[in-house]
């Protein structure tokens, strides 16, 4: 079991880490206006109309922004600092945050390519993260 | 002046020792000795507020934190108009406001809004106190400091897009602790300069310790009415001028724009045409300093300077005391004190500042003063605009 503070699935958010588990990165498209969003919800806060579709989206994308944690938000993550927490704009059109997996944080920079990888926390919990991939 | 224009009437904050407050205090008895001591100040009793106006962190968690029922209960008297709406550290000018609002419409004729904290000595402050319900789930279990490392993202992007360097950052840091040197009530007084700023560790890239704003406990009241009932009492009423709101996100990853604040663009713009100023009208301005990017972000998106343009805006100390901009003259969130929810004392220094009570701090002549409050992770903004008749 993770010390660290694990997410509260709920009915919203359930399929997207439902997907995570089975290795897909899984984003709600509007049946309305087709554009994806995230996180998930019961309405598109694009066109606001109530209704998606799941699709897995190629999980790639761009670092827009990112900190380097040099302590510990919880003392689950005292034995990872310094790590990276980052904004990434996947290819879709969506921002998401998550960590960037690298053994030198200080080499991390808005608008290098990244692609996911899967880290099963917990038999019940797969997290997506994310590597450089130039 | 109309009858029922809104005013500002009495002001108050809890005297602090070291960032803590004095032994055998409550956030509640905290909040009803500054409410007595702002009443007090303008000629009125408690049994004269039937406006309430309360947002914090203390209470029940859950099932329900009703804060102004609470403190009715506390305070011994039955409210007509109420208000606990939680934006963040902006909700006080928020609250200003909304009180003003609804002193207009006569819902009531005294509004007293509230601010209490024991964070500081409760130990209650931590990077990642918050539970990982909701969009929180998608934050949370990533590691992100709460709320530093969303701040840290926004200045990283500023300083990708603009150029923005961390010295740029630490003046911000440095004016307030000039101000608090003028300030026997900031608890930070001590001289520091560009280098001390970027001399101390670095917590979350490119945010340093003195990036960030204290931990302290705190209160304060604010004490409003209608310009007819303050013609009716002694002291200085501060005119409302104009006020305005806007809130888009709760985790930073939904921020229409990471490096432009775009709710402080939409408050400030509501309450500078309610006004009917410009930026360019303001003699001293209150600007929340959770972190030395919220003042960046806030002065460009306030339109006291062009986007990007921010950090060359401080860097010549023009907001230092003496300097053609003064800002955050108490020393704000950085150097005077900052109990978790900051936004209350935005409005306590603007008033002392435009009733000329501000001893070595007083800014001369300062009749028009801009508070601006930002809550969350840059997830909100309110302005208010007040002005000494």
């Amino acid at each position: 079991m993770s010390d660290k503070p694990l997410p509260t699935i709920d009915p919203d958010s359930a399929p997207f880490w439902a997907a995570c588990g089975e290795g897909r990165l899984d984003l709600p498209h509007c049946r309305a206006c087709a554009r994806p969003h995230f996180p998930p919800r019961a309405l598109c806060p694009h066109c606001h109309e109530v209704g998606c579709d799941w699709r897995a989206a190629a999980g790639t994308g761009t670092i827009h922004t990112f900190t380097v944690a040099r302590r510990p938000a919880h003392p689950g993550f005292k034995d990872e600092v310094p790590y990276v927490v980052a904004l990434i704009d996947l290819d879709e059109g969506v921002r998401m945050m998550s960590n960037i997996v690298t053994d030198d944080p200080d080499a991390v920079a808005i608008g290098q390519r990244v692609e996911v990888v899967f880290d099963k926390v917990t038999d019940d919990l797969t997290m997506p993260k994310f590597q450089r991939i130039d | 002046m109309g009858a029922r224009d809104p005013v500002i009437v009495g002001v108050a904050d809890t005297a602090l020792v070291e960032g803590k407050m004095a032994a055998g205090t409550t956030p509640l008895s905290m909040q009803a000795h500054a409410a007595k001591a702002a009443l007090d100040e303008a000629g009125l009793r408690v049994a004269d507020v039937d406006g309430l106006l309360v947002a914090g962190a203390w209470g029940q968690p859950r099932p329900g934190n009703m804060m102004p029922i609470a403190l009715a209960e506390y305070f011994g008297i039955r409210p007509s108009f109420a208000d606990g709406t939680n934006i963040g550290g902006s909700s006080f000018e928020m609250f200003v406001g909304h009180a003003a609002m609804a002193l207009r419409q006569g819902m009531c004729e005294v509004a007293l809004i509230l601010y209490g904290s024991d964070q500081r000595s409760a130990r209650a402050r931590t990077l990642g106190g918050r539970p990982t319900y909701y969009s929180l789930q998608y934050e949370v279990p990533w590691g992100q400091p709460t709320p530093l490392g969303s701040y840290a993202m926004a200045a990283q992007r500023h300083m990708h897009l603009y150029g923005t360097r961390p010295e740029q950052l630490a003046e911000v840091a440095v004016s307030a602790r000039e101000w608090a040197r003028l300030n026997p009530a900031a608890m930070m007084r001590d001289e520091m300069g560009i280098d001390d700023v970027l001399a101390t560790a670095m917590i979350a890239d490119p945010l340093r310790r003195a990036d960030c704003c204290l931990v302290t406990d705190g209160g304060g009241a604010i004490v409003m009415t209608t310009a007819e009932r303050a013609a009716d009492l002694d002291g200085t009423a501060i005119d409302v001028l104009g006020f305005g709101e806007s809130m888009s996100h709760i985790t930073i990853g939904a921020m229409p724009d990471v490096a432009w604040h775009t709710t402080a663009a939409e408050a400030g713009a509501r309450a500078f045409a309610m006004a009917g100023l410009t930026p360019g009208d303001i003699d001293v301005a209150e600007i929340y300093d959770s972190f030395t990017i919220t003042v960046l972000m806030s002065l460009e998106a306030l339109g006291f300077c062009g986007r990007g343009e921010s950090g060359a805006f401080v860097a010549d100390g023009r907001t230092r005391p003496g300097g053609a901009f003064p800002m955050n003259t108490n020393g704000g969130g950085l150097s005077f004190a900052h109990p978790g929810m900051y936004g209350i004392f935005l409005v306590t220094e603007a008033v002392r500042q435009l009733r000329g009570e501000a001893g070595p701090r007083q800014v001369p002549g300062a009749r028009v003063a801009l508070a601006h409050g930002t809550g969350g992770t840059l997830s909100s903004g309110a302005t208010c605009i007040l002005a000494r008749r």
